[in-house]
């Protein structure tokens, strides 16, 4: 089922399906390597329930849930 | 490229890479810092020497990308482009290959020379992993060397394989040749060889990309990347040609260079399958659910607490400690034994501030003598050096050493990858403010000393944040402020308040303030636009000596170069204007006669409605603040000079908190206007100084009138002023929401 980065569990996997927004922020997704196919890991939430940091591409990234419902997923079975 | 005098070698890679470390290993003492034009982005330089020439070396800012979607990311791409340094070493994150080698495919884009240095290859073997520098560089088609920038290994390699590259001619190549876009992009780079630019290659990706540079420099071209999407609608990415080129460079690294690094099979990993490393068993705790906050806040209270405490470890408060002997309390103190014990210890800032002011006062002591001794102290020249530019100076310069230790720890704390954490943490409290969880720390400087609070604003990336923090530090009340504040509470009894809760609320007050103003900002700046939150967390490591000692060393020079120029002239205009009457006879003229006290009768008028500069003494006041320019302690200093203390005081109550507001408020002292002006230049910095004097020449009015009206209880009238502010902000706030979403539902 398709979700957005936001609304993902913490702990689970899921694969990227497409990146939505527009210019700068949109283009630094790209750059960072959260590319549509790649397999982004849900690490934790900020103690303060936001922002998020998340495990790609072998790094720690960490993204506002606002900038997070930028990216389309699907949750990987494992 | 012969005709250059000298040969340049430029560093590009991502942040936290280790370029930083490489570029200090590789330059040493050489090395000097200072701002690309037109940006505040550090522009590194130094001297390579071990080779038979010098080589010219650039660190350029730390970026992911070429696209020109940061200030850093513009400088490194016109830097490469238009300046053409000989070569360029790309410093990769072996650790971290797929995506520190996204940036490698677009260098190579460049008719440029470019040779890949593997850094951290000796962690890489640490863990037991295995990395193929041969088979990549076939790959690449350009020199990889591995190094460890920390323990400065293979460096002389890399220097002359760069070296050796210098003197050949190199052609772009891209990764993107087997891609749909190949012949777009093949049509596109002709139409630029055509056109005489230079890299073709690399500006036809980018245009295909639509990329926001390129599109303006040559929208000629634009119609033929438009004409291929009109005949390329069915494929996978649609028109979204800026997702499949950054797709197929990630995909590319995947298939082809991803290979030649081989992860340890048999090291630990958790119960997802996921690797656990030791940056992970450190975050399980600094970035803990519920313990990330209280080890925050001990390791902020740690860091202040070692830099401006009085009484380390609360030694006396706690403990009744008391030292008696006259030695050792000349040791803590800088020569300060005065017959008493001492209380407690002082921590390691206060003990270098204590040293360094008896230094200083020393060198004006020894001046002032051997004036005196000459039997000319009471020339002009005497004065103008001891009484102007010495003690000025002192004044400026007795901040330096908590300045560093501050820096020290903030350099720690930034090199060792918290700093970055502390950002995860608290974004979302500084958010609703319309800042970033980073301004913590420089807001937080702020209550000590707002020259390293302003100067530590350079760890926030957008700009508009740095610019709004700069204007609310002076909400945050400096340690130099105390003493007004000690006066204002001593005449509390006889203007009709209580002097604690003034103190209180003087501190209380300043941070709601500072809430209010940040709202206020977020309210009325042009674009309602929050910088997007989407940051790398590094791995931790040991903060290496070398960088944080470059780093102090930096902020040094920068500090002592501002005091000895902006700052020293700034302190001569002062001294000439309060030791010289309108006749500028060269004899020294009482304060009450000079310049600046006639100066103060006139700018009194102009305070009038902040009610302190009323009645006879008001332009005693008024010089005191404008005193206040040279360092905030001057503000009591010139009080005291004009007779004004805790029994003449004859303000009221309503005065007492606009003249303390004002105080607060307003223009900081001379060095944190040089930092200021260090960090934001021209406009922006001229905009923040309007944005000090008129907040606090309002908020003073409204005080004083607000509290005339209310009287007594002063500091509820105070609440009730905040009060009405605040309603007013979230009233405005809630109308732009409003406005917004109904623009949202008209989308």
């Amino acid at each position: 089922m398709e979700k957005t980065l936001d609304q993902i569990e913490v702990k689970k996997s899921v694969k990227v399906l497409k990146i939505g927004g527009e210019g700068r922020i949109r283009h630094h997704l790209f750059d960072l390597g959260v590319t549509p196919g790649v397999e982004i890991y849900v690490r934790k939430v900020a103690p303060l329930g936001d922002p998020v940091e998340v495990t790609i591409r072998g790094y720690e990234l960490t993204l506002r849930k606002s900038e997070a419902q930028l990216i389309s997923v699907k949750e990987v079975e494992e | 490229m012969a005709s250059k005098e000298r040969i340049t070698i430029a560093l590009a890679g991502n942040p936290n890479c280790g370029k930083t470390t490489l570029f200090n290993s590789l330059t040493g003492a050489t090395a000097h810092v200072g701002n690309w034009p037109g940006v505040t982005v550090d522009k590194k330089e130094g001297t390579y020497k071990k080779l038979s020439e010098p080589l010219h070396i650039i660190d350029l800012p730390g970026i992911y990308s070429l696209s020109p979607y940061t200030p850093e990311e513009v400088v490194s791409r016109n830097y490469i482009l238009d300046e053409k340094p000989n070569c360029v070493i790309n410093v990769v994150d072996a650790t971290n290959l797929e995506r520190n080698l996204y940036l490698t495919t677009q260098l190579l884009e460049i008719d440029i020379p470019v040779v890949v240095a593997l850094n951290m290859a000796d962690i890489v073997r640490k863990n037991g992993d295995k990395l193929d520098a041969k088979g990549l560089q076939e790959k690449l088609g350009v020199p990889v060397v591995e190094v460890s920038a920390l323990r400065s290994e293979g460096l002389k390699e890399l220097m002359e394989a760069a070296y050796d590259a210098c003197h050949h001619y190199r052609k772009g190549t891209t990764i993107l040749e087997d891609k749909e876009l190949a012949h777009l992009i093949n049509d596109v780079a002709i139409a630029f060889r055509g056109k005489g630019v230079e890299s073709p290659l690399f500006h036809a990706i980018k245009l295909v990309e639509l990329d926001e540079i390129e599109t303006k420099m040559h929208p000629d071209l634009i119609p033929m990347v438009d004409e291929y999407k009109e005949s390329h609608k069915d494929d996978i990415f649609a028109d979204d040609f800026e997702a499949l080129v950054a797709d197929a460079r990630y995909q590319y690294i995947a298939k082809h260079y991803a290979s030649h690094y081989q992860k340890n099979e048999k090291s630990e990993k958790n119960s997802d399958g996921k690797q656990v490393t030791r940056s992970d068993k450190i975050d399980k705790v600094l970035t803990h659910r519920i313990w990330a906050l209280p080890i925050f806040v001990l390791i902020m209270f740690l860091v202040f607490h070692l830099t401006f405490s009085e009484d380390l470890f609360f030694l006396n408060r706690w403990f009744h400690v008391e030292f008696t002997h006259e030695g050792f309390i000349n040791f803590c103190t800088g020569m300060g034994y005065e017959g008493e014990p001492m209380a407690g210890l002082p921590s390691p800032g206060v003990f270098l501030q204590n040293w360094f002011g008896w230094a200083t006062g020393s060198l004006i002591d020894v001046v002032s003598n051997a004036f005196e001794n000459a039997g000319v102290r009471e020339t002009w020249y005497a004065s103008l050096l001891c009484d102007g530019l010495l003690t000025g100076l002192d004044a400026v310069l007795s901040f330096v050493p908590q300045v560093m230790v501050l820096f020290l720890f903030i350099a720690i704390l930034e090199d060792s990858g918290y700093m970055s954490r502390v950002a995860f943490i608290l974004d979302r409290a500084f958010r609703k403010f319309g800042l970033s969880g980073r301004a913590f720390i420089p807001m937080l400087s702020g209550f000590g000393c707002s020259v390293p609070a302003i100067m530590a604003t350079r760890t926030l990336e957008d700009k508009r944040e740095r610019n709004r923090v700069i204007r609310l530090m002076t909400c945050f009340s400096c340690g130099a402020k105390a003493p007004i504040w000690a006066l204002i509470a001593g005449i509390g009894a006889l203007a009709g308040f209580a002097g604690d809760i003034f103190v209180f609320s003087i501190y209380l007050g300043g941070i709601a303030a500072a809430i209010i103003f940040a709202l206020f900002m977020k309210l009325f700046s042009k674009d309602q636009y929050v910088s997007p939150f989407v940051m790398e967390l590094p791995a931790y490591h040991a903060p290496q000596a070398r960088n944080v000692g470059a780093y102090l060393w930096e902020k040094f020079k920068h500090y002592m170069i501002k005091a000895a120029t902006i700052i020293a002239a700034a302190t001569i205009v002062i001294w000439f204007l309060s030791n010289f009457n309108w006749n500028l006879t060269l004899g020294l003229v009482d304060i009450e006669q000079s310049i600046l006290a006639d100066l103060g009768r006139v700018f009194a008028y102009f305070y009038y409605p902040l009610g302190w500069a009323q009645g006879a003494d008001g332009w005693k006041y008024t010089v005191s603040t404008i005193t206040g320019l040279i360092a905030k302690e001057q503000v009591v200093d010139t009080m005291a000079v004009l007779g004004l203390n805790e029994e003449t005081v004859l303000l009221t109550g309503a005065q007492a908190y606009s003249f303390a507001v004002y105080n607060l408020f307003t223009i900081p002292c001379f060095a944190a206007i040089g930092a200021a002006f260090g960090e934001q230049k021209g406009k922006e910095f001229w905009l923040t100084m309007l944005w000090w004097f008129v907040m606090s020449y309002a908020v003073a009015a409204l005080v004083f009138g607000v509290g005339a009206l209310y009287g007594v209880a002063i500091w509820a009238g105070i609440l009730l002023t905040l009060a009405i502010i605040g309603l007013v902000v979230a009233a405005g706030i809630i109308v732009t929401r409003r406005n917004k979403k109904v623009v949202q539902q008209a989308a």
